[in-house]
């Protein structure tokens, strides 16, 4: 008799949770490896303009931004206006300081990656083309011929 | 004698998961996902010489595209909505000599984008995506009729083949004021 109440006490055994951590540390090691941390503080506004012909931006490492748009924030725009400006990594730039921008990433990288090296242009969708205009002419100059006008995926 | 019995007590690993936990939702919260997209694009050498030659063509074979500060497009001399842009190009590129205003063939076409300092980016790059999809779509048409497969899933070198077809000739001059 007590044989069959023992049993009937235990019910199901509790499901073990030893192989959790494994589990999660999975999960972790997945998005460690996937995540990119933003490197730079966006210091002008950039709504990015839609396209539907748009091609995948492959090897971030070898991309170049250049971020053009009005100074970001209430602060920032009573202080250099409202008019757009050009970010290089972290601060504001001039269209002169391209040549040596452009410079400068070619040093950071391996000679043999430096053909491969692509500009992308994020600019604001209320930039006038001038601006455009005058840091194209400045990529020629570098001889970064290789460029990309970046925008945001149409949603139909 | 004791002391080389006794083993080190076991470390309890039943907080490992949580502290796994609290990594993961961080790792989770600061991922982008996101891939940059974009219209690529190349810039043409500074060195100007190969320009004549390029323009020497007769006047059919450009397709003269204007936008002008307040966003207004002119093609050929006539005022066009961006919505015609894409039909109107690739009737151009894609004319073979039938009407004696557009191209004489897709390889000779070029089409001229000259916008002002004006311009809007935004409309900048509605013209630049209705005038590539004009070639995707060309190109696209061709890898069907030629080997019943979409453009994209094309091996390489027949990718080459059919962007030979239609090779992409956008050229852009410097902006005016108008």
């Amino acid at each position: 008799m007590s044989k069959f109440k023992k049993n009937k006490k235990n019910g199901t055994p509790p499901i073990s949770t030893a192989s959790l951590p494994d589990i999660v540390f999975m999960l972790l090691f997945f998005f460690m490896v996937t995540t990119v941390m933003r490197e730079t503080e966006m210091l002008v506004d950039n709504t990015l303009p839609q396209a539907t012909e748009v091609k995948k931006l492959e090897r971030k490492s070898l991309v170049s931004y250049i971020y053009i748009g009005s100074p970001r924030g209430l602060n920032r725009k009573k202080q250099f206006g409202t008019k757009a400006k050009i970010q290089l990594n972290d601060s504001y730039a001039n269209v002169a300081d391209i040549q040596a921008f452009i410079a400068a990433e070619r040093e950071s990288r391996a000679e043999e990656e430096i053909p491969l090296l692509t500009t992308s242009i994020k600019a604001d969708v209320d930039v006038k083309m001038g601006i455009i205009s005058d840091i194209k002419e400045e990529l020629r100059k570098a001889q970064a011929y290789k460029i990309n006008y970046s925008t945001r995926k149409e949603l139909k | 004698m004791a002391r080389s019995n006794r083993s080190t007590p076991e470390i309890n690993a039943g907080s490992m998961a949580d502290i796994a936990f609290l990594l993961l939702i961080f790792f989770l919260v600061t991922t982008t996902m996101d891939v940059d997209t974009g219209i690529a694009r190349k810039l043409p050498p500074t060195a100007e010489e190969q320009e004549p030659e390029d323009m020497q063509g007769n006047a059919r074979n450009i397709y003269e595209v204007y936008v002008n500060k307040q966003d207004k497009l002119l093609v050929e001399e006539n005022e066009m909505k961006i919505e015609n842009l894409r039909e109107g190009a690739r009737n151009f590129i894609d004319n073979n000599g039938k009407d004696p205003s557009l191209s004489d063939s897709p390889e000779k076409a070029i089409i001229s984008l000259v916008n002002s300092r004006g311009t809007s980016y935004e409309m900048y790059i509605s013209v630049q995506n209705e005038l590539t999809a004009a070639y995707n779509e060309l190109r696209n048409e061709a890898a069907i009729t030629k080997y019943n497969l979409n453009y994209t899933e094309l091996p390489k070198a027949k990718q080459k083949e059919i962007r030979k077809m239609y090779p992409m000739k956008i050229s852009e001059a410097p902006p005016g004021e108008f």
